[in-house]
């Protein structure tokens, strides 16, 4: 079905290769991947300010990953209608960066496709999910949504989410300021230290807490923007 | 004898070294000024050092040709054709000028955070009195610093003695003229210009403008201009941010003026595209004259393919026709002329192509490698991993890879150069590829403007490399 140029490239011994030669699975090396990156971002806000072209690779690199999977139909419960309204990135050709694969199946399971060892991949997977939903960690309530169902959708919402993090740093409009639903965001020293601060390692909780609605297009806060608007106006006496 | 005198000016060609790494002296930025007099050298802990060549010598001599410094024996074709038996032209050797802090640690007080005095960049302004001038930059300010010497002073004041001690004005009867007269040479760096305030992010580049008028600092969003007599204001002429910062997928990385067009200069991008544009356009630049972009090659597509696409340099050759780049695998040579590709591409250390994800992990996937044109634009260098630095030569298509490191390369002898196995077999003197340091990176590199004398910096040690003499 994909056929995607497979190719043996030379030296291609990354993690998750298991023991007796059996070929990793391409997603879950996808996915462990996608879970580097999003910990990279959460580490990016330490004492000095983070590098913005690092943090924009890193991002678009999750974008892609991102849009490949929900192509793909294996973002765990994101409808297709979720994915970013932009041109969609061309379909990548070959997917043995990460390692030596061959998609057997089609993605339309909304499962991970799991490749020579089922067992193994889905045991690994499994926590992620599950953890995924049950964790909620405080500290990530800066970026918490109420409703569980639009943080798996709005994983575009999440990579904003940190851009707004950075462009928060240096608040060139008010309404980036305040446009988040959460209240914690009148918190200036919450605002100005840098949320991610206080996230936890647990990439799942990550993905949680990227779950915000700075973008308008969002329907859950638009009440909550009305709200912010109008204590916006009052502070900038527009 | 002669030979002792030399290990002591050998020796300070490896200056800056010490024993043990501290952070604050890894060296940041390495730059000749215009002449290759002087070599100026910033570090992470703000300082900027500046080298000055010795006068040149020539001297009687019955022995073989002294070489100082280490060889580079595959420029043999630029060597200076002839040297007299009877005579050896000693070299001039770089030693300590000056040395100052030029940047301090910062506190954002309302951000939290603090800015970094690492030294970002460094550019010379061309000489026109006595004293030099420099640009040095960290994260946020760029300021303008004023070198010069003093080696007179004056003596004989009527007031007061000669400790500067006031004198009884009841003993003084007669007058005198104070005179000047020679002391020993002392150097002093002034900062004449702060440029403070106008950038919101990281800067990453400041260019000198071919009308010495100007200059341009470029942080990750935006490039500003800047006339050196006006510290209080910019223009803006390169704004990238978008609106919204949510849909923010491209930074500027580099950017440099035009070398004799002084309406003219590039600026490149994450996303391995370099934009021209031209100042007489408009006031704000956002639509650019040029756009180089090479179009992806789909057999080597990876989700790591833009993050390597990344320009980390951008440089124009002293011609004027051509621009470097710069991105994580290859150097490529641009031809101004031709916007669609490249007209030559370098694999820098394409063994590393297979190590992507690895490399990712452990960041260094976002190194930053500079690289540098030689004065008659024959030959480009870049640094890689392993205190290796590799030279194209472009009009031979030969190239060489070489290493500073003080282990492998013995003062006055000609730098061997190195390969690294990426096969099985791994012959004597190579390298395999998962030997590689990769802590130990060579991202700032420097070439004298007529000379084959080039600056290599590795870490906290600078190493000058000299072309052999005879």
């Amino acid at each position: 079905m994909f056929a995607r140029g497979l190719k043996r490239k030379y030296g291609d011994q990354e993690e998750g290769v298991e023991g007796f030669g059996t070929v990793p699975s391409y997603c879950l090396q996808r996915q462990s991947l996608l879970d580097m990156s999003l910990v990279k971002l959460q580490l990016c806000h330490m004492l000095v300010e983070p590098n913005l072209c690092r943090s924009v690779l890193i991002a678009n690199t999750v974008r892609q990953i991102q849009e490949e999977m929900s192509r793909d139909g294996v973002w765990h419960g994101m409808a297709p209608q979720n994915v970013e309204q932009r041109a969609p990135i061309d379909r990548l050709v070959s997917t043995e960066i990460l390692c030596r694969t061959a998609r057997g199946t089609d993605g339309e399971h909304p499962t991970p496709e799991l490749e020579d060892d089922p067992l193994q991949s889905s045991a690994s997977e499994l926590p992620i999910v599950s953890s995924a939903q049950g964790q909620r960690n405080p500290q990530s309530s800066l970026w918490e949504m109420d409703n569980p169902q639009e943080n798996r959708g709005s994983f575009q919402k999440s990579l904003d989410q940190i851009f707004e993090t950075l462009e928060n740093k240096s608040p060139s409009s008010v309404e980036e300021l305040f446009s988040d639903v959460d209240s914690s965001y009148y918190d200036l020293d919450t605002v100005l230290t840098g949320m991610m601060s206080g996230t936890k390692p647990s990439l799942c909780n990550g993905l949680e807490s990227f779950a915000a609605a700075p973008p308008p297009p969002s329907s859950t806060c638009k009440s909550d923007l009305a709200e912010l608007d109008h204590v916006v106006e009052i502070l900038v006496e527009t | 004898m002669e030979e002792d005198i030399d290990t002591r000016k050998i020796n300070n060609s490896f200056l800056r070294d010490h024993s043990y790494a501290t952070e604050a002296d890894i060296i940041s930025t390495v730059e000749f000024n215009h002449t290759g007099e002087l070599l100026a050298t910033g570090d992470k802990g703000g300082r900027v050092v500046i080298f000055q060549r010795e006068q040149e010598v020539l001297l009687e001599e019955q022995t073989p040709a002294v070489v100082l410094g280490s060889v580079l024996r595959v420029l043999k074709s630029h060597l200076p054709s002839f040297q007299s038996k009877n005579q050896v032209h000693r070299r001039g050797e770089y030693n300590v000028y000056s040395t100052f802090q030029s940047h301090e640690p910062e506190f954002d007080y309302l951000k939290s955070l603090e800015i970094e005095e690492k030294i970002n960049k460094i550019r010379w302004l061309p000489q026109q009195n006595a004293a030099y001038f420099l640009l040095s930059t960290n994260d946020k300010t760029v300021k303008l610093w004023k070198v010069s010497e003093r080696d007179k002073r004056p003596e004989g004041y009527n007031l007061k003695d000669e400790e500067g001690r006031l004198r009884d004005p009841a003993t003084i009867t007669t007058l005198r003229v104070p005179v000047l007269r020679p002391m020993d040479l002392m150097v002093e760096a002034t900062p004449r210009r702060v440029f403070a305030n106008a950038h919101t992010y990281h800067i990453n580049s400041i260019s000198v403008n071919s009308d010495y008028e100007t200059y341009m600092s470029a942080d990750d969003l935006r490039i500003n201009l800047w006339n050196f007599e006006i510290t209080n204001q910019s223009f803006n002429i390169v704004d990238i941010k978008p609106a919204n910062m949510e849909e923010l997928t491209e930074v500027i990385t580099a950017a440099e003026f035009h070398p004799h067009h002084c309406n003219t200069f590039v600026y490149s991008s994450s996303k391995g595209t370099i934009r021209l544009c031209d100042m007489r356009a408009s006031a704000l630049c956002d639509r650019h004259t040029k756009f180089f972009e090479e179009p992806e090659d789909p057999s080597n597509r990876s989700f790591f393919s833009e993050i390597i696409s990344s320009i980390s340099d951008v440089k124009f050759s002293h011609s004027g026709r051509y621009i470097m780049t710069r991105d994580y695998l290859t150097v490529k040579v641009w031809d101004l002329n031709m916007e669609n590709r490249p007209i030559e591409t370098y694999q820098v250390h394409d063994y590393l192509r297979s190590k992507l994800c690895s490399l990712y992990e452990n960041d260094c996937i976002f190194d930053k490698f500079e690289c540098v044109w030689n004065g008659s634009d024959s030959v480009i260098m870049t640094g890689s991993y392993n205190n290796f630095f590799r030279m194209f030569d472009r009009n031979t298509k030969r190239d060489v890879t070489l290493e500073a490191s003080r282990e492998n390369s013995k003062p006055r002898a000609i730098l061997k150069p190195r390969k690294v196995c990426v096969g099985g077999k791994r012959r004597k003197d190579e390298i395999s590829v998962d030997s590689l340091d990769f802590s130990k990176k060579i991202l700032h590199t420097a070439w004298h403007p007529s000379e084959n004398i080039i600056a290599v910096a590795a870490t906290n040690n600078l190493y000058i490399f000299q072309d052999k003499v005879n």
